[in-house]
């Protein structure tokens, strides 16, 4: 490769992508403030945070989940897991009632939540990927198949309930990028930070999955494990964002696939950091600019989709799915 | 030494590997040789706890591969499958070292990365080194991925058609590094090969199997024979002496 050499390493890549970050982040922060600091910075820095908590959470989970699946198209929010969490948020409003929902501390059903999500994810789509070689097209059929039918699920159940129960439950289906669930972000730090240390002595048996099941087990790597260990970091990934804005069906394959084609190594301890970056350079900046540059025109959701979709169809069309 | 007893996986209703019971000595090169569908890739894939097995059990060194823990077995047995697709855009050198993986953990030291270049070097691949896996011909990858099983260091080393895509001169000099490995390195080889004529020229051992069933097992000398093969095979196969060892001519 003629250019291989011109392209900057991974470490160098890292540093620029942290450079990018930290710029959009003060941008974020300071452009355009008018009005008391006091007010702004705290106001400012609740939305920063759980835009990053978000970006963190979509990027790592999207990587991981690309390694467990082993493709670049495949993607938990592809795969229907956001419509899984979306389902057991009205199915448990639906069985507690209004009541006990409106009663109950926030951050307690959201751990209830949390907990079900990763059994329901564990068992649905783990016999999908502990036999290797399955064909993209049938794991694709079928995650895309299970969005549809969890989301079908959900709106029924959310047709059917009392209409106290819905509005509790409104307020938290309605979570979008300008309306962050506030009151989850201390806890969601949490569960992503718990999460975060239990893989980081384990990145490496995730460059190893590169080699596929059977590459795994010859290199001693406990392949039945790792996957059900990953697909539990992506279901508490996934809660998390979810939970904070509501579903981002293509941010994570826009930010893995740009972190694989920016690091041009297999190593996850590398390209998850940069997958992360990139998440927070696409959110951060992408608000800053809508909120300040285009006064609110549009909504961040809507601008990562479309462009998220677009890249999406690119990597479709480019042959990507074989 | 590999000993399978009563080994058996059947696929549906079809039993591909049937009740073979079978010692495999320490040192040397062992083919598996039989027709398509004979089940000595199943077999082979079982030894190196790839599948799991419907009954029966497979020992090496005493230790049972079901139940003995993955990276204690990656250091002692090493097994490289016929197909072996990576996503990821992984060079030459990448791949050899994942070799190192059971002893490093990760980390690789200087000491993993001078066996990482003595394994490129052996099978002639080191030129190659920062090349990305889809830049190469199917020969080229081929030798790639033995070159990770060889620097895995393991006593065991299973081969399932090593020799695939390699044109005649790297088939040559594939075996001939194998055959060095097991004779001076003491590994224990065992390939599946479809050429019964290099299991004549380079195995010690060479077990025929038919039917999920093992059909003979010998010395090159004791394998190569007409009614063996024929029954084998099912083909009129004429047997020369050239140079020492016994060809197989079979063409019409």
């Amino acid at each position: 490769m003629p250019d291989a050499r011109a392209f900057p390493t991974p470490r160098r890549m890292l540093a620029l992508l942290g450079l990018a970050a930290l710029a959009c982040a003060a941008a974020f922060m300071l452009w355009d403030a008018r009005g008391p600091w006091s007010f702004l910075l705290p106001f400012r820095a609740t939305k920063l945070a759980a835009l990053l908590l978000v970006g963190y959470a979509v990027a790592v989970s999207t990587v991981i989940f690309q390694s467990v699946s082993g493709n670049r198209i495949l993607t938990p929010a592809i795969m229907g897991f956001d419509a899984l969490f979306i389902l057991i948020q009205t199915g448990l409003a639906f069985g507690l009632g209004g009541l006990a929902v409106s009663a109950l501390d926030p951050r307690v059903m959201f751990l209830a939540q949390v907990a079900v999500m990763t059994g329901f994810a564990l068992a649905l789509y783990s016999w999908l990927f502990l036999k290797g070689g399955r064909s993209l097209h049938l794991v694709l059929l079928v995650g895309i198949v299970l969005g549809i039918l969890f989301r079908s699920v959900a709106g029924l159940l959310q047709r059917l309930m009392d209409p106290g129960a819905f509005l509790t439950l409104q307020d938290r289906l309605f979570a979008s990028f300008n309306t962050v669930d506030a009151g989850l972000l201390g806890l969601s730090a949490l569960l992503i930070a718990a999460v975060s240390l239990a893989g980081l002595g384990r990145l490496h048996r995730l460059d190893v999955l590169h080699l596929g099941r059977e590459g795994a087990i010859n290199l001693g790597v406990d392949h039945r494990r790792t996957v059900l260990g990953c697909l539990a970091v992506v279901s508490v990934l996934v809660s998390v964002s979810t939970a904070l804005v509501g579903p981002v069906t293509f941010l994570g394959l826009l930010v893995a696939n740009l972190a694989w084609m920016l690091i041009r190594s297999h190593r996850h301890a590398l390209v998850l950091p940069a997958a992360v970056l990139i998440a927070a350079i696409c959110l951060v900046g992408g608000q800053a600019v809508l909120e300040h540059g285009f006064g609110m025109a549009t909504a961040l959701g809507i601008l990562v989709e479309f462009f998220g979709g677009l890249f999406f169809l690119f990597l479709l069309l480019r042959g990507a799915l074989r | 030494m590999i000993e399978t007893r009563d080994l058996t996986r059947r696929y549906g209703t079809e039993t591909v590997v049937d009740g073979v019971t079978l010692t495999l000595p320490r040192g040397g090169i062992t083919a598996l040789i039989g027709p398509n569908g004979a089940g000595k890739s199943t077999l082979l894939s079982m030894i190196g706890r790839l599948i799991g097995a419907d009954a029966g059990t497979v020992t090496v060194d005493g230790l049972d591969v079901a139940h003995t823990k993955g990276d204690v077995l990656a250091r002692r047995l090493s097994i490289l499958r016929q197909e072996n697709h990576v996503v990821a855009r992984l060079s030459v050198r990448d791949l050899v070292a994942f070799g190192r993986y059971p002893h490093s953990k990760g980390r690789p030291t200087a000491a993993d990365m001078e066996h990482v270049e003595r394994a490129m070097r052996w099978l002639g691949i080191e030129t190659l080194a920062d090349r990305f896996l889809d830049e190469l011909s199917g020969g080229q990858r081929q030798r790639a991925f033995v070159a990770m099983v060889l620097c895995q260091d393991t006593d065991y080393v299973l081969l399932d058609e090593p020799l695939n895509n390699l044109d005649m001169r790297h088939a040559v000099t594939m075996m001939r590094q194998l055959r060095a490995a097991a004779r001076e390195l003491g590994k224990t080889i065992v390939v599946v090969l479809h050429d019964i004529n290099f299991a004549s020229t380079y195995a010690d051992l060479i077990v025929a199997m038919k039917d999920g069933r093992l059909h003979a097992s010998g010395t090159p000398e004791e394998i190569m024979r007409p009614e063996l093969l024929h029954a084998l095979y099912g083909i009129d196969a004429r047997i020369h002496e050239i140079d020492g060892t016994r060809i197989c001519v079979y063409y019409d």
